[in-house]
């Protein structure tokens, strides 16, 4: 039984195994009558305004209305594309993981009917590589979906194409923005494009295109099959529905929980993801990914889980994955973790992303090692204000953003940290007294 | 033009260099696309190949699918395999080449037979991950023909932290002391640490 707090609806029935197959999807959870209806009833802009009342907002990162997306795509006989974004690389965000695995007939059925809302006649799931064994589990169920006439020519007899193709990345964390995701779909480097053009003007192949996220994918048959305000009936004014949360780190109970946006994230991270372990307290967390600015406890815990609360605190719910700090974690070291992942992933295209990222890392390098200045603080802060807004996409931002954010919060610690040799000597000072012990409880 | 890669193509307000779209490496001379009797390309392979460019409207969609194809038939993106691939797929080995050297999962030096991905981001690391790293390489103990350990970044499990992709598969929260056990499984070409798959893990929320 899942614990009260949460709210299923894309994990309903999904602690069964049978759910992966169509078998299962249509017994269970009566998969894919939401498809038939709306291909054998529904016009295209019936199916759009039910999403654009809906209210549903990206899962991927940056919080967009859907169905007003979908909405942006020019009328005419031009091919027109959908694309799924399941590259899901954000340190902290394994929801797609998940709803991929454990119920991939919800993602197809969803992409079916937006491609409905989007007239696409061509879809494509990007998932990252490294996700071989949900590739896998998505590779069968398109088949068994193709076989069933779900997919395919002339779908249900409706005079209606839709082709799916599962396409594995090769393990480039920039994919996952939405112009790179393009270029390496149509076989390039994951580059960023400039926009505009936004790509549902032109976007794949130089056609218009729509690209979502998988969860935001997965809750468009249960909005068509039950309604706009049904779903509205779900989380707050400007954060409707559920949201599937990822929340890893310092936490006894790891995992993906989905509950109603708006939710205390106390309750979130204490009575669903267990709180700490026992003996410590948590110092810090982000809300959204490694991207989100940090929030400290004090901060941050009794803020509502949803757009809006986080936003006003001066961070965000982006992709809505919760990494928790907790009192062993050194803040410097963690900047310096953070830092070294999106200099590693920074495409070089653009300077201020590329070079920043670069000064960055050697900065804080320095600093754990105990060689900087205290005025050096001050430079790397002033660093992350030159990268924000400066880049062509917003790889440059999510790294400042959080590094920045713990500069100036937890600056002390940072100053400790450059006069402290004890720190000087592990590389690996990853927490501070036994790093052993956590996650020992678990 | 930038010499970055595909500038031009994705800004319809520059003006399109061929040469970039179809990946020349700047001051390299004008490369040929091989043809396909010159290259010995196993059937299968071009078989495979031909199939994965059918699924797209452009054919060089298909050129992550057919790199993968080729680290799946020769264990890494051999110069040779490229050049079949490209042969095939009517684009330079070039243009093959700097798609492979973008993506962290395609090689293009050889590399191990297991591959064993450690992820040391920011999760893994608060529990132990790059410890568990060290495990690893400790336990490969160099043998690089048949092991290829390195770090990761955040592989989208941090819910198993510390954790790793060993052949494509997820496993975790993994203790150090694993580590040994898994590479003796992988020699013996046993089932590795069954009891920590991904796979086989419920649903956090159903305790
Ligand atoms: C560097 C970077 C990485 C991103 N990675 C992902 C990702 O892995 N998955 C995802 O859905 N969106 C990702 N996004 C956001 C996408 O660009 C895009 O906004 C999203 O896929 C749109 O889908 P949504 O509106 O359904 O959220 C990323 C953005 C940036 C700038
Ligand atoms: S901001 Fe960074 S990742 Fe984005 S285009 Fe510029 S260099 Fe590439
Ligand atoms: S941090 Fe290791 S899997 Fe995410």
């Amino acid at each position: 039984m899942p614990h009260r707090l949460e709210k299923r609806v894309l994990l309903e029935h999904a602690s069964e195994p049978a759910l992966r197959t169509l078998d299962g999807y249509r017994r269970l959870a009566g998969g894919y009558a939401t498809l038939e209806r709306s291909y054998k009833e529904m016009e295209q802009d019936e199916v759009l305004k039910e999403l654009e009342d809906s209210g549903l907002r990206g899962r991927g990162g940056a919080g967009f209305a859907m169905g007003k997306k979908a909405s942006f795509l020019p009328r005419g006989d031009m091919p027109k594309y959908l694309c799924c974004n399941a590259d899901e690389s954000e340190p902290g965000a394994f929801k797609d993981r998940e709803l991929m695995q454990r119920n991939p007939h919800q993602l197809i059925e969803g992409i079916a009917i937006a491609a409905l809302a989007a007239d696409a006649g061509h879809a494509f799931i990007f998932i990252r590589g490294e996700y071989d064994e949900q590739a896998d589990i998505l590779d069968q169920a398109v088949a068994e979906a193709y076989e069933a006439g779900y997919l395919g020519t002339n779908i249900l007899g409706c005079h209606r194409d839709l082709e799916l193709v599962v396409h594995r990345g090769a393990g480039a964390y920039i994919c996952g923005e939405e112009t790179a995701l393009l270029d390496a779909l149509e076989g390039k480097r994951g580059n960023p494009r400039l926009k505009p053009p936004f790509p549902a003007v032109q976007g794949l192949y130089g056609g218009p295109t729509l690209i979502n996220n998988v969860e935001t994918l997965s809750n468009v048959p249960h909005i068509v099959r039950r309604g706009a305000e049904w779903f509205r009936g779900f989380g707050t004014e400007q954060s409707p529905g559920t949201k599937v949360v990822s929340i890893s780190g310092g936490v006894k109970r790891p995992g993906n929980y989905e509950v109603e946006l708006g939710i205390p994230t106390r309750e979130l991270v204490y009575e669903l993801a267990g709180g700490p372990e026992d003996g410590h307290e948590i110092k810090a967390f982000f809300p959204g990914g490694s991207s989100s600015p940090v929030l400290t406890a004090e901060e941050g815990l009794d803020l509502p889980y949803s757009f809006e609360a986080m936003a006003e605190a001066g961070s965000m719910l982006g992709s809505g994955s919760i990494i928790v700090c907790d009192d062993r974690v050194s803040i410097p070291h963690l900047a310096l973790r953070t830092a070294r992942f999106y200099h590693h992933e920074s495409c070089g295209k653009c300077v201020p992303c590329r070079e920043g990222t670069n000064w960055t890392v050697k900065m804080l390098e320095r600093m754990v090692r105990g060689e900087a200045t205290p005025m050096d603080l001050d430079v790397v802060s002033s660093v992350q204000q030159n990268i924000i807004g400066h880049c062509l996409c917003v790889l440059g931002d999510s790294m400042a953003m959080p590094v920045g954010a713990m500069v100036r919060k937890f600056r002390e610690e940072f100053e400790q940290v450059m006069e402290d040799p004890d720190l000087v000597l592990d590389p690996h000072a990853v927490v501070r007294g036994a790093p052993e012990t956590l996650g020992a409880s678990t | 033009m930038s010499p970055v890669d595909g500038a031009g193509i994705s800004n319809p307000n520059l003006p399109v260099d061929p040469a970039v779209s179809e990946g020349r490496i700047p001051g390299r001379a004008e490369e040929e696309i091989p043809e396909l009797h010159e290259v010995g390309c196993p059937p299968e392979l071009q078989e495979r190949i031909e199939t994965l460019m059918g699924r797209y409207p452009d054919r060089r969609s298909a050129s992550i699918p057919a790199l993968w194809a080729v680290q799946e038939r020769y264990g890494w993106c051999t110069p040779e395999g490229i050049r079949q691939a490209a042969a095939v797929m009517r684009v330079t080995p070039a243009y093959l080449e700097s798609v492979a050297s973008f993506y962290d999962l395609l090689h293009t030096q050889p590399v191990g037979t297991h591959r064993i991905e450690v992820c040391t981001n920011i999760s893994c690391w608060m529990r132990g991950g790059d410890r568990l790293l060290d495990a690893f390489e400790a336990a490969a103990d160099g043998d690089d023909e048949n092991f290829y350990v390195t770090g990761f970044e955040c592989l989208g499990a941090c819910d198993i932290a510390p954790m790793a992709s060993i052949d494509q598969r997820y496993y975790g929260p993994l203790e150090a002391a694993e580590t040994g056990v898994a590479i003796e499984q992988l020699r013996a070409g046993d089932e590795v640490l069954p009891e920590k798959a991904l796979a086989r893990r419920g649903l956090a929320g159903d305790g």
